[in-house]
């Protein structure tokens, strides 16, 4: 049997947002990194994970349109003059 | 059990920094531009908030301007045991939780349980069979992606994320709106969702493959065709 047995990519994927947060305990970390120096799919899989975490903070990118924000000064406006 | 844990979550809630204890004091002297900052800051963060507990923009919007009331009537009894940020992303929960019951919507996060309990998240049929050599590694290895570089792209690739966001459960979409979206770190979503770190994990977790897959149906796509592709 190979190395990488005892840990598979099925146990991976269920893993691997704990993996990049840095959650897992060191034993298991150790076992899955055995597992990714030697699964091209495995490191493709992780690879695009990283990429999709990234892709999903290009979404902040956003202003509060000026009607909102005209509207909200309002609130301000009010709760300044009511003391 | 329960209590103890939020209470350590309420210790381990980050301090204020001293750009928002300025923020506060010069609010507490109605500064507007004070208060202009900070919904620039939060504003368009707080509105996807909102979206996870209702499901009209217009209610969210509703929800959102009573947080920043809720805010400017709160700051002078703003104590400083949590981030600002956290105190007022505190607020949007709390109002937009009495908005959901009033509303007569379950609440949110009521029903974390089947949230996390959902089944497998990638079909099994990619990996092997139980019982068979090398069982449980990939049946295919994942198709390489297409770089989404040409800004037409960039903007689908955002509308496709931005709508698998959407059709997340409530528990799921909030968690990974401040931790990816806003970019918080865990114990901050713990403590403005009021979700135990555990929950808060495998939320995150479930959100990301979710989000992976469907890029991976997308950009897989764009690359150009996806397995047997031979470039």
């Amino acid at each position: 049997m190979d190395e990488t047995a005892d840990f598979t990519c099925s146990e991976l994927v269920a893993v691997a947002s704990d993996y990049i947060e840095g959650r897992l305990p060191p034993s298991e970390r150790v076992r899955l990194e055995s597992h990714l120096a030697e699964c091209e799919g495995c490191t493709t899989y992780l690879e695009q994970m990283r990429r999709t975490i990234t892709l999903i903070g290009e979404l902040r990118r956003e202003h509060v349109p000026p009607e909102a924000l005209e509207r909200l000064l309002g609130v301000f406006r009010t709760w300044k003059h009511a003391g | 059990m329960r209590t103890a844990g939020e209470h350590q979550e309420a210790r381990l809630a980050p301090a204020p920094s001293p750009d928002e204890l300025a923020l506060v004091e010069a609010l507490r002297r109605r500064e507007e531009a004070a208060f202009v900052e900070l919904v620039e800051s939060y504003g368009a963060g707080l509105l996807r908030l909102a979206l996870t507990f209702v499901r009209t923009r217009a209610v969210a919007e509703e929800v959102v301007q009573e947080t920043w009331l809720g805010v400017l009537k709160g700051i002078d009894r703003f104590e400083g045991r949590s981030s600002l940020r956290t105190w007022i992303f505190r607020i949007l929960t709390n109002v937009a939780k009495t908005r959901a019951v009033r509303e007569g919507r379950t609440v949110p996060f009521a029903d974390l349980e089947s949230e996390t309990e959902e089944g497998p998240l990638l079909d099994p049929s990619r990996f092997v069979r139980t019982g068979e050599p090398w069982e449980g590694h990939w049946q295919w290895f994942p198709g390489p992606w297409g770089e989404p570089e040409e800004r037409l792209l960039a903007s689908e690739a955002r509308g496709v994320i931005a709508a698998v966001i959407e059709a997340l459960p409530p528990g799921q979409r909030a968690v990974v709106t401040l931790r990816d979206v806003e970019g918080w770190n865990s114990e901050e979503t713990c403590n403005a969702l009021a979700i135990s770190e555990t929950n808060q994990r495998v939320l995150l977790h479930r959100a990301r493959t979710k989000v992976r897959l469907a890029l991976e149906a997308y950009l897989t796509e764009v690359a150009g065709g996806g397995h047997g592709r031979d470039s």
